[in-house]
């Protein structure tokens, strides 16, 4: 029988409209398919009985609108590309800082926990943040290892951001050892995420032992210093192949644009946004600053003008027709 | 292109990225825009160095040789390092159409007896240089791995650093030939268009591409410092060939990141038997523009000019991206040697037949320091 099938005549022997999808090898679980301006629910294709003469419209999805720009930690999808460190809040901004970063993930430290039911920081933080743990107080792999499955047996999922300082005065990471963890707890299922001092050989360790990421330290933590090793994480940035997350010493929006507009994946802040005067306020500065940024790179930077003269002797000179 | 008996084959995915890459490079699309972005860029990557080899980066090439000399000097100050090539022996088992010493040639064939190489090298090490390429036809039967390997026993008694580009081997052979002293492979591919490849050679153990192109990781993995690549710009779209070559040792240092990585950058010259080959579409001008594009691209590798290029040619590409360069070149065998000079045809016919003595004054006028070596042996 002659129908009309998106526009164009068309014949077929399909009596119904699974048949014809079939016959046309079209996927039914992605289409919709409208009959005589009629949409047929998907459950009805099977009943809808074609006629000769119908007009049959099939239609699918295809890119459009504005472009995704999204990011991958392991199997793990995130649009945010600010990753909001909780520390030296008073709990109840915790919740307001969240949210005007458009933070999707949260980083949390683990610590005894307090009898008798107090306040407890998991309840301030937003639903549907993705919890990071990190092992902030270990001294060397072994007890970031216990710390991040202690992490994980309260139940927020496999991440896990190794922190090992065995340096209590300004707070460095220790490289060896963070990937001597990295290297155990990516074998046990973690999605791994380390922290660390901008170094090209050691980030090659880290991905070599399975990090999901790995996060360069810009400052001292702490210091809002800015971006201190910026040749280097911009090293980081040209030659590993995982996403690189500008951590620690982002102390103003601008420092953070900076960060993104190189290139990083992400970056992780706390301090800055903890000790501003608006805390709220200082979320969403971040938070823009690091889209500009991102957009920025997406972009392609325009040219910087050069103040150099032009050169007085051509080195093209020298260049010859030949036969 | 079949592996033959005694190929060994490594697990790696490089050359499938190589020519998938490769494949997709369509240098049309490329305008004055990606190309001045690509210049204005401090670190390049792949895609700068796709727009700097396009045709729209032509245009631009002043700025495009500034650049490279600006990087040349930041990663080796103003040295240019000199070495000759030692032709050991002619014979070869392949048929490749573009190459004097393709076995249907009819051209002397020689192979140096082990004192006639010490000869040489003695000769050689005589006018100062501390550098030898050890070279041969590609005959594993006439020039067999032993064969080679003391050779490079003997170069270690008069050079510092030894350097051999012969027909490919396996992993382990390489590990044998590093013990007997060599530290750098160089292999060219020729072209990476493996189609146009098997119509240029057409017998031999080179007609086996994926063994030759893994060549490279064979030898790291058999513990050589550093290696080569090179396409031989004009057999094919010397473009894409560049791209290739480029894309391929870019890979494999990001796989073995200790690996030291050169270039070299031959034009097809007139050889014995064919003066017909001419490097019609590469000429100087795009010579210049990929020997810049691997500078601005790789600008930490080793590259070489050899005597296909004139004097004039040479000077100025050492003034601008190239770091390595022979003198007293002699493509045949046993040209050194005192009795009775020639023993075997030559390769090519050479543009620049200038001594070790020439070559070091014409560095030293254009300001810049000849380096016969700079290398601890370990």
């Amino acid at each position: 029988m002659n129908i009309t099938l998106n526009g164009k005549p068309c014949d077929t022997n399909a009596g119904n409209i699974i048949s014809l999808l079939e016959e046309k090898n079209y996927r039914p679980e992605l289409v919709a398919v409208e009959v005589n301006e009629d949409i047929i629910a998907k459950e009805g294709y099977r009943a809808y009985s074609l006629k000769e003469g119908d007009t049959v419209e099939i239609v699918t999805f295809m890119g459009g609108g504005e472009e995704k720009d999204t990011w991958f930690l392991g199997e793990h999808e995130f649009s945010s590309r600010f990753i909001l460190g909780s520390g030296k809040y008073s709990l109840k901004l915790i919740s307001a800082a969240v949210e005007q970063a458009g933070a999707q993930i949260v980083t949390l430290a683990l610590r005894r926990a307090n009898q008798g039911g107090m306040a407890n920081i998991m309840d301030y933080i937003p639903k549907g943040v993705t919890l990071l743990p990190n092992t902030s107080g270990a001294r060397n792999a072994d007890e970031a290892v216990r710390i991040a499955k202690l992490s994980r047996e309260i139940g927020c999922g496999n991440f896990v951001k190794i922190e090992i300082m065995r340096d209590s005065k300004y707070l460095l990471p220790d490289n060896q050892e963070t990937v001597r963890a990295t290297e155990i707890l990516s074998k046990e299922g973690f999605v791994v995420m380390p922290y660390m001092y901008p170094d090209l050989n050691v980030a090659r360790d880290l991905k070599d032992a399975g990090a999901a990421c790995i996060m360069p330290l810009g400052a001292p933590i702490g210091s809002n210093k800015g971006l201190c090793t910026k040749e280097f994480i911009q090293i980081l940035i040209d030659e590993i192949d995982l996403p690189i997350i500008v951590d620690a010493g982002i102390g103003a929006p601008s420092q953070a644009c900076e960060a993104m507009e190189m290139g990083a994946a992400a970056v992780m802040c706390n301090t800055a946004i903890a000790t501003a005067g608006d805390i709220p306020l200082m979320a969403e500065a971040m938070k823009r600053a690091i889209e500009a940024g991102r957009k920025a790179h997406l972009a392609g930077m325009g040219r910087v003008l050069f103040k150099g003269a032009s050169p007085s002797s051509p080195l093209t000179g020298f260049l010859r027709e030949e036969n | 292109m079949a592996y033959q008996e005694g190929m060994e084959r490594i697990d790696t995915d490089i050359p499938r990225k190589v020519i998938n890459r490769m494949e997709a490079y369509d240098y049309h699309v490329y305008t004055e825009k990606e190309v001045k972005a690509a210049l204005a860029k401090e670190t390049c990557g792949i895609e700068e160095f796709e727009a700097l080899l396009s045709p729209a980066a032509e245009r631009f090439l002043e700025e495009i040789a500034q650049k490279a000399r600006a990087e040349t000097r930041k990663h080796f100050g103003n040295t240019v390092y000199m070495f000759t090539p030692l032709y050991i022996a002619n014979y070869c088992q392949n048929h490749c159409i573009y190459c004097g010493f393709n076995c249907q040639n009819k051209i002397r064939r020689a192979r140096l007896k082990p004192e006639e190489i010490e000869e040489e090298m003695e000769k050689i090490a005589a006018s100062g240089l501390e550098e030898i390429l050890i070279l041969t036809g590609e005959s594993r039967k006439m020039s067999d791995v032993e064969y080679i390997g003391e050779a490079c026993k003997t170069a270690r008694k008069y050079f510092k650093v030894i350097g051999l580009e012969i027909y490919p081997v396996n992993a382990e052979e390489y590990a044998y030939l590093h013990r007997c002293g060599a530290d750098y492979v160089t292999v060219f591919q020729e072209t990476y268009d493996s189609d146009k490849y098997e119509t240029l050679h057409l017998s031999g153990h080179k007609r086996c591409f994926p063994y030759r192109i893994n060549a490279q990781e064979r030898a790291i993995l058999g513990g050589m410092r550093g290696v080569g690549f090179g396409a031989l710009l004009g057999l094919s779209d010397f473009r894409k060939d560049a791209l290739a070559a480029g894309y391929h040792a870019y890979l494999l240092q990001q796989k073995y990141p200790h690996a030291e990585i050169a270039f070299s950058c031959p034009r097809l010259r007139p050889i014995i038997g064919n003066d017909k080959i001419n490097p019609k579409d590469v000429h100087e001008a795009q010579l210049l523009q990929v020997v810049c594009a691997y500078r601005i691209f790789m600008p930490f590798a080793g590259i070489t000019i050899s005597t296909r290029e004139c004097e004039r040619v040479r000077d100025n590409l050492i003034g601008i991206a190239a770091t390595k360069i022979s003198a007293g070149v002699s493509v045949g065998i046993g040209e050194h040697l005192e009795d009775e000079g020639s023993k075997g045809d030559k390769q090519f016919e050479i543009s620049d037949g200038r001594s070790v003595e020439e070559v070091y004054h014409a560095i030293e006028q254009a300001g810049m320091q000849p380096v016969m070596s700079d290398y601890v042996y370990v």
